[in-house]
């Protein structure tokens, strides 16, 4: 809490009196609720930030009850005298001097007053003595009456406006920012106490200000009226209990409170104290541009502190496999006359296994199944395979081949291609999953057991002879949901499919029998998305329970639950070293999170919209995300930084992909399109040297047209899924959409 | 709480202050009240203000769905699943795909979902069982090719029916193969079932672009004959539901009414049917048909129009324009060709003032094209008297509502093809009214000419050729009818018609079968005097103005009465008489009374008599 620490001597003292005021006036409260003829009186006077005769009467008779009340008949004696009030003046405006407190009902704002309260009753007398103290009590007892006036919430809004609409511009920017929290705070409150023509009145006058990529919450916002509203709508209350966190520089900030200080503006400054966290920096104030990049998150930026943990984004070390056939099969290779293939492939492979990246994690840090023969077989058929990979780059682009899924009338929600491009499953909004071969080799089914022990488990062909070729087929359909499967992922090694569905399950499916193995319960909601961790085992799912879930396929609960995100978490990703999870929500953040002890390591802001696909580069360093506003924006794990942002796309992404060697990134979007990007230039481009500065903001270059290496259509199909093959072939899946 | 149900009768109301639908209290107290619940005025507002935050916020969860489904459109299924997530009951009987049709009601603002009363019945015991939709599938092709262009262009066929089951493509060979085959029986057969197939949806893009191929035989007559004969079939069939494709089909057939066909060259060639026959075909797909694609009418128009007042064009496509405009009822003929008919009028002059040997074969053609635009006149000027009426009438005890849908008539105009079915017209009147402005924009800069003005008008270029096919009223003698056959008018030119050369203004001449004997002058002044009379058989009398010897009933406003006749216009097909009456209007005067014009020949033949004729001497006759 920089701020509160932040705070000089005189607040703190100021936070002291407020508690024993507000002690009063609730325990008044109880008495009294109708309360008019007060409340409108300080429209008039207090904004001017005079304490006019008025207000000061009433504070005396304010701090007269609170005097009696606590049988201080001899302060309440002193005090009358001194004041020249009559006992039956003090007893007449009574009822108008606690009514003002109404408004002091408001929930979470009282309450946490209430709770600060107990403890300071005790020093009540001392920090009474009225004449020595007279303008901070009557501060803070304008403040109290105010609270219940809800004409002047537009009266604090406008003032604070016009201030921060007069500070020099290099401050201006900054504060501009305390706008959209103060303003939704505000409404909530008069929302809260029931003031719903006020409410109404400071949503009309001030809902324009506001910045546009908040139009989506105001148009939630605009639709609350109703206190009871608030109880359901659990976005808005987190908005409420969770704090927004602002970037400000620590002049501009010296600034906002000097002159809070001065009009004695205690309504805005609550909700700072209470709402608000104030990440204060050294350093030059941001640009405008700059704080926009980064704002737009349902809970403000994130704490820099946060952002600070190491994050191990390394990739782990290669096994050692012994590869008998690769030489001759490189030899051939050769002859052909490609020896740099080779050369770069021993390179990249050889350092990786040799020595241990210094930002990669142990080896051991999560536990990671251990790799079966099959596993071996694949993973020399992989290096084979990346022998002959292309080398992309801005001459050098994919080609692209488009799986479209045609009568796909019962809507295809989700799509997935195994490692080695040999499977494709698409997930389907009728709750049913369907496979399909993507090569000449067909899908069978294991036989049945009866069948299986007649088999001699000796002979070479085993495998082969298990499968029962009379199921063969092009496509295999998978029921067991009973709602659409919003997300699917093959395991690495191809024997397993996950599908996580609207009906709050996950499933995970044989590729070997094409049956249902599991069905995981816990989200209770709709999941949203589950990927498969890059060694298997281990996979993630997120849901509308605003969780993430890490889970074991052996095991039937969660064995981390990621909670954090304010609202749906939309997307998961693994981290190819498999030690860290990444997650976008509807909060329009991104955050990753430490599969170790299911700590939340960065917390990335910037999207201005849901997020719908997240992709980590293939060296682990670089994630991107893609969301509905059409941007993708590029950070750095290592910092956690904002180092790009692709503007270009008209509609929601919903595929993003490296590249194998991680030169180019593919997005593909509602808008049929799919568009490379030139990820290596803007990696390349970012000193990654500038984040070690203190304040750790950098100055994005507008640069997506340089960026953008080509854009391709389809004809009327959303592209859902994007896939580089082994050989750096970019493979796209849609549904062909007749409209 | 069931505040679904509310949607259906959700009034919008727009507050400045707020920028979202509500529900008014009004339609809260009607729900309470069917359930048996008196609600007072407060709990109502209450109550609708909550039921309005609760839609938004289901509203609002329910796009998070669609968003993952990583579609467009919300569907009521996503609405549902946030209802049911929300633990709300959901809204049953909606899942449909296909759009809801949302209507307005004109009198109360009251929107509401369209819900057709199914027949269970019939839906249970049918045995066209709908073959269940083709197999989900992946087909893959490389889009680009080292980043660089598209290496398969995609053909017009949309990839979603490449996958056609082997008997559907066989079948589809067959039936391409029977109608564009020589066996004329064959043909008919094939069409039939093109009729009536009820498992042919997945075809019906083929079929569209193979009747799009009109293009490619325009010199063949037959052939285009064949395919506008396929385009019938296809709009005739019920369960074909054309959607976009309309737009396809219409664009083929207006090839066939408007281009200059190759087989047009050829004089023998009788395009002029295929014209008619076209047309009447655009009509059919646009009344059947028009409400799914919007704005189809004002195209249509447009495209007319355009040929119409382009000089350019060959007469026949300004033939196909004029029967274009007729097909699609009196109303186009009013916004299109009758502001066009001045301007138009000068070219057609040109035309048949030349005598030339040369000109011969255009001159005939430009006969056509007059011939074409006085049946369509003609009918304009019928229909518009009927509106009139019936509007006057409105729905008074004289006009049962079923009328305007009986009401359909056929120009027995032997040159111009008479509509083989009596459907030219299906919705008249009001209903008309409401079919064009629902299917086209609101035609700018069209103001209505009152019918007498229209007259006047019509009457200065056709005279009395005009008024004789007005007046149709069969022989009180009970006269024999003459045969439909009469001569075609055009194709020889006699030369009777020279000596009308110095009119004052210079009228078309065409040939005729009688000549009229002259009219007393001045037998114009009141338009509808001359055309109100009951006429005889023209073929059968030269005295063909007996009225002249009338003296003029009464001095007052001229009444209209016309006969509707028909078989469901009432018993022993009696007919319906309906009057209406006009104030002289001032032009009528200052035309002046054109001296020669009753000289003129006429063209064409009036209707068939109905047989019973309730009599009025001043009336239309409007025959079934």
């Amino acid at each position: 809490m920089a701020a509160v620490q932040d705070g000089p001597m005189e607040l703190d003292a100021e936070k002291e009196a407020k508690p024993e005021i507000l002690s009063d006036g609730t325990s008044n409260l109880s008495g009294n609720t109708a309360s008019g003829t007060l409340s409108s009186s300080p429209l008039t006077a207090a904004p001017a930030g005079g304490a006019p005769k008025m207000e000061d009467q009433q504070t005396l008779i304010a701090v007269l009850q609170f005097l009696k009340r606590n049988k201080l008949s001899e302060s309440v004696e002193i005090l009358r005298r001194e004041a020249g009030l009559g006992e039956h003046q003090e007893g007449s405006q009574a009822t108008d001097g606690s009514g003002g407190g109404k408004g002091d009902g408001d929930g979470g704002d009282a309450n946490s007053l209430l709770s600060r309260v107990s403890i300071t009753s005790a020093a009540a007398p001392q920090s009474m003595p009225v004449k020595k103290d007279q303008p901070d009590v009557s501060v803070v007892l304008s403040a109290y009456s105010q609270q219940g006036d809800p004409p002047l919430y537009q009266v604090y809004y406008s003032g604070l406006k016009n201030f921060i609409e007069s500070v020099l511009d290099c401050h201006r920017a900054e504060l501009s920012q305390l706008f959209y929290p103060l303003f939704v705070h505000m409404y909530l409150e008069l929302v809260y106490n029931n003031h719903e023509t006020e409410a109404k009145a400071f949503f009309d006058k001030f809902s324009g200000d506001q910045e546009c990529y908040y139009q989506d919450d105001l148009h939630i916002l605009c639709g609350l009226t109703k206190k009871e509203h608030l109880k359901g709508n659990e976005v808005l209350l987190d908005f409420r209990t969770s704090r927004f966190v602002l970037h400000i520089s620590r002049d501009s900030y010296q600034l906002l409170k000097r002159h809070l200080q001065e009009r004695h503006n205690n309504q805005i400054w609550n909700i700072i104290q209470e709402h608000l966290y104030i990440d204060i920096f050294d350093g030059m104030p941001r640009s405008k541009s700059q704080i926009d990049s980064m704002s737009g998150s349902l809970a403000g930026e994130a704490k820099r502190e946060v952002n600070k943990a190491k994050v191990f984004y390394g990739l782990l070390k290669e096994p050692e496999i012994e590869v008998p056939l690769d030489d001759e099969d490189d030899e051939a290779e050769n002859e052909e006359g490609k020896p740099k293939k080779k050369k770069t492939k021993k390179d990249s492979l050889g350092s990786k296994s040799k020595k241990q990246d210094p930002n990669a994690p142990q080896q051991n840090r999560i536990p990671l199944p251990e790799l079966k023969d099959s596993d071996k077989l694949d993973k020399i058929m992989y290096m084979k395979e990346s022998t002959k990979r292309i080398r992309l780059g801005p001459e050098n682009l994919p080609s692209i081949c488009f799986y479209t899924f045609l009568n796909a009338f019962q809507g295809l929600t989700a799509v997935d291609f195994t490692d080695d491009s040999s499977l494709l499953a698409g997930g389907f909004a009728d709750s049913t999953v369907r496979v399909w071969s993507v090569t000449p080799k067909k899908l069978r089914k294991v036989k049945s057991a009866g069948e299986l022990n007649v088999i001699e488990k000796e002979s070479d062909d085993v495998l082969e002879r298990i499968m029962d070729e009379k199921t063969a087929s092009e496509s295999k359909i998978l029921h067991g949901h009973s709602g659409p499967v919003y997300g699917v992922s093959f395991s690495p090694d191809r024997n397993y499919l996950l599908s996580s569905s609207e009906d709050g399950t996950v499933r995970l499916w044989s590729l070997q029998t094409f049956t249902c193995l599991v069905g995981y319960k816990g989200h209770n909601y709709p999941v949203w998305d589950t990927h498969f961790s890059p060694f298997g085992y281990y996979f993630v799912s997120g849901g509308h329970d605003r969780v993430a879930r890490l889970w074991a396929t052996d095991h039937y609960q969660p064995l981390r639950i990621f909670a954090g995100h304010l609202a749906d978490v939309t997307c998961t990703r693994f981290h190819p070293n498999s030690n860290y999870v990444a997650t976008g929500s509807t909060d329009r953040t991104v955050r990753l999170w430490d599969v170790l002890n299911a700590n939340c390591v960065r917390i990335l802001t910037g999207h201005k919209g849901p997020i719908h696909s997240l992709a980590f580069s293939p060296n682990g360093k670089f994630l991107a995300s893609g969301s509905t506003d059409g941007r993708v924006l590029l950070w750095d794990i290592g910092h956690g930084l904002m180092i790009g942002e692709l503007k270009g796309h008209t509609d929601t992404i919903y595929a993003l992909k490296f590249s194998r060697d991680g030169e180019i990134l593919a997005s593909g979007s509602m808008d049929n399109t799919v568009r490379l990007w030139d990820s290596m230039k803007a990696f390349d481009e970012v000193e990654t040297d500038d984040f070690t500065a203190t304040t750790g903001h950098i100055h994005l270059p507008d640069n997506s047209q340089e960026l953008l290496l080509g854009m391709y259509h389809s004809k009327s199909t959303p592209v859902t899924h994007l896939h580089f093959t082994r050989r750096n072939l970019l493979l796209a899946a849609g549904a062909y959409n007749s409209q | 709480l069931h505040t679904q149900t509310d949607l259906t009768i959700v009034k919008m109301t727009e507050r400045e202050e707020r920028r979202f639908a509500e529900v008014p209290r009004e339609s809260i107290k009607l729900m309470a009240e069917s359930s048996g619940v008196e609600l007072s005025e407060e709990v109502a507002a209450l109550l609708a203000e909550d039921v309005c935050y609760r839609l938004r916020e289901a509203t609002q969860n329910s796009s998070q769905f669609m968003r993952h489904a990583k579609r467009r459109k919300l569907s009521v299924e996503d609405l549902n699943r946030a209802l049911r997530w929300s633990n709300t009951e959901t809204i049953c009987g909606y899942g449909a795909q296909d759009a809801l049709p949302f209507r307005p009601l004109k009198e109360g603002e009251l929107f509401f979902v369209e819900d057709r009363e199914i027949n269970l019945v019939e839906l249970a015991l049918a045995t066209n069982i709908p073959k269940g939709c083709a197999e989900t599938m992946v087909r893959v092709h490389v889009s680009y090719l080292d980043g660089k262009g598209n290496l398969e262009p995609q053909g017009t066929v949309p990839t979603a029916v490449q996958s056609l089951s082997e008997d559907l493509l066989k079948y589809y060979q067959q039936i391409t193969r029977a109608i564009l085959g020589e066996d004329p029986h064959l043909m008919k057969v094939a069409l039939l079932d093109l009729q009536s197939n009820s498992k042919i949806a997945a075809l019906l893009p083929y079929f569209v672009y193979v009747i799009s191929g009109v293009k490619s035989v325009s010199h063949d007559l037959d052939q285009l004959n064949r395919l506008l004969h396929m385009v019938k079939s296809l709009v005739q069939n019920p369960y074909l539901y054309l959607g976009s494709y309309v737009r396809s089909l219409v664009s083929s057939v207006m090839y066939c009414i408007l281009e200059p066909l190759a087989a047009s060259i050829n004089p023998l060639n009788d395009h002029w049917t295929l014209r008619d026959y076209a047309a009447l075909l655009l009509s059919h797909i646009f009344w059947t048909h028009g409400d799914l694609v919007s704005g189809l009418y004002h195209q249509i128009l447009l495209s007319l129009q355009k040929v119409l007042s382009d000089p350019v064009r060959p007469l026949c496509s300004h033939y196909g324009a004029v029967v274009g405009l007729h097909a699609l009822g009196w109303k186009a003929v009013e916004r299109v060709l009758y502001p066009h008919l001045p301007a138009y009028w000068a070219n057609l002059q040109a035309v048949l003032d030349d005598y030339s040997v040369s000109n011969a074969q255009v001159k005939a053609d430009g006969h056509k094209v007059y011939g074409a635009i006085l049946v369509a006149v003609e009918r304009l000027l019928k229909m518009k008297a009927l509106s009139l009426t019936l509007a006057a009438e409105g729905s008074g005890a004289g006009l049962p509502g079923t009328t305007t849908g009986a009401v359909g008539f056929r120009e027995n105009s032997p040159g111009l093809s008479p509509p083989p079915e009596p459907l030219s017209e299906p919705p008249l009147g009001i209903a008309s009214h409401l079919q064009a402005g629902g299917a086209g924009c609101p035609w700018e800069e069209w103001t209505p000419v009152s019918l007498p003005a229209m007259y006047c008008e019509l009457y200065s270029f056709f005279g009395d050729s005009l008024a004789v096919r007005f007046s149709t009223g069969p022989p009180l003698g009970g006269a024999t009818p003459p045969g439909p056959c009469q001569p075609l008018e055009g194709r020889k030119e006699p030369a009777s018609s020279a000596p009308n050369l110095e009119n004052t203004r210079k009228m078309p001449q065409l040939t005729a079968s009688m000549n009229i004997s002259p009219r007393r002058d001045g037998s114009p002044r009141s338009p509808l005097s001359s055309s109100s009379r009951p006429g005889r058989s023209t073929s059968q009398s030269r005295d063909i103005f007996p009225k002249a010897r009338f003296p003029l009933p009464q001095a007052g406003p001229p009444a209209f009465s016309f006969i509707i006749g028909g078989r469901q216009m009432g018993r022993r097909c009696q007919g319906r008489r309906f009057q209406t009456s006009f104030t002289p209007t001032p032009p009528l005067t200052t035309h002046p009374p054109r001296a020669y014009a009753h000289k003129l020949p006429v063209i064409g033949r009036v209707s068939k008599p109905v047989r019973r004729w309730t009599c009025s001497h001043y009336s239309l006759h409007l025959p079934l």
